[in-house]
């Protein structure tokens, strides 16, 4: 069965979602996702879907859901990429995406996620 | 009996046709609704031969009754034109069906000339010529509306073109003005066209200026928001700027949460954005 690569990029993971997504094909990367944050104790992962034309509100829901996990396992989940007529469908849906970051490119992303490390990183600097 | 009515007329359309052609055109040019500021006599008189030419070839066939046959296509198309353009040059309807109307008082002139005092067939002649011109009039009218209504169309559509524009403003900061009132098919324009330019440009920030947006009630806000919630799924955000007091209050009044930075200004909106982009503004 076809599986979406996870790439390790330093303390990060990448994501980058090429293929239409079908329901089986994310619930596969939701798991995958989930156990590669445990296994490498990444704490930051950036998912790509500037390839996807289409995106459902099943897809929509489990990108939320990956985002949710990920912060459960204490990493924080950056979506980039969205096509505008994927953003508008999903806002005619009713799907905001709530509590998922998102960012217009990669590189942005990896900022984004890299200046929430350092905040993060702050905040236990002065915890301790 | 019919057929004997719509024979005779179709006769003397084709004996008298250049003398109901002149009756017919002193008589338009006598009538108010000659409109000279708009059409030169001999245009008039042209277009007037021209359509009592195929007038009189479509009355060959004898059928006064059903102008949608191919033998009325003729003048129908001819009456279509001359709507058309009587209508981009500023006619009124009235004075657009007049010209077919018209033409009744020559015909029912001649008509009576040649019925004798045989009145049974002068009012059978005076019927089928009403009837046939009657519905050639609102033929033209018709059209005319048609021609009207595409004019505003075009006229919206432009508007729409018009009154969506997105503007670069600063390096990754993009405004859209919004003018009007807005409505679900604005918006749609308005949200295809900035978040094609936010993907284009790669703007981290977009300003919906509302200073240009007469009223606010709870669909334009539902509007805005859907907009701002589509940008954020782009990865950028948005400022609401031009928000005037009336508005704050009608919103605020209808219990409802902008859940996005607003400023009064655009020039507060700028500010903004251009501090979250991490840049500073010095005088030198």
């Amino acid at each position: 069965m076809e599986r979406i690569p996870i790439l390790r990029m330093g303390e990060f993971l990448l994501v980058t979602i090429q293929v239409d997504m079908h329901d089986r094909l994310a619930l596969a990367l939701q798991e995958d996702l989930t156990n590669q944050i445990a296994h490498s104790r990444s704490h930051g992962v950036l998912i790509d879907i500037s390839c996807l034309d289409i995106v459902d509100s099943f897809t929509a829901r489990l990108l939320g859901n990956m985002a949710s996990m990920a912060r459960m396992l204490d990493a924080e989940t950056v979506v980039v990429g969205m096509q505008p007529a994927v953003a508008i469908t999903l806002v005619e849906l009713g799907i905001t995406l709530e509590g998922v970051r998102t960012a217009l490119n990669p590189e942005k992303g990896m900022e984004l996620l890299r200046a929430a490390l350092r905040a993060r990183s702050n905040e236990d600097g002065h915890a301790l | 009996m019919s057929k004997g009515s719509s024979q005779r007329i179709a006769e003397a359309l084709d004996k008298f046709q250049q003398e109901i052609v002149d009756d017919w055109i002193k008589e338009q040019f006598a009538a108010t609704s000659a409109r000279r500021d708009l059409m030169n006599e001999a245009r008039l008189a042209e277009q007037s031969r021209e359509f009592l030419a195929t007038f009189r070839t479509a009355a060959q066939s004898y059928n006064f009754t059903d102008i949608e046959a191919t033998e009325w296509s003729k003048p129908r198309a001819l009456l279509g034109e001359i709507s058309r353009s009587r209508a981009e040059q500023g006619y009124t309807p009235a004075e657009t069906a007049t010209f077919v109307f018209s033409l009744k008082q020559p015909l029912f002139t001649i008509m009576r000339r040649l019925s004798g005092k045989d009145y049974e067939a002068l009012a059978e002649d005076v019927w089928t010529i009403t009837v046939v011109l009657d519905k050639l009039g609102l033929y033209t009218t018709e059209v005319y509306q048609k021609t009207r209504e595409a004019v505003i169309k075009r006229q919206q559509e432009e508007l729409t073109e018009l009154s969506t524009p997105v503007v670069k403003l600063w390096e990754g900061v993009l405004l859209v003005p919004l003018i009007g009132t807005l409505d679900s098919a604005r918006t749609g324009h308005v949200m295809s066209a900035l978040l094609e330019q936010i993907a284009q440009t790669g703007s981290a920030f977009a300003i919906l200026d509302i200073t240009g947006v007469p009223s606010v009630d709870t669909q334009t806000a539902q509007h805005l928001l859907k907009t701002v919630a589509a940008t954020r799924l782009m990865g950028a955000d948005c400022i609401i700027s031009g928000v005037r007091p009336v508005i704050a209050q009608t919103i605020v009044t209808l219990g409802l949460t902008l859940d996005v930075i607003t400023k009064s200004s655009i020039a507060d909106a700028l500010a903004e954005a251009i501090k979250r982009l991490g840049y500073t503004i010095a005088r030198s």
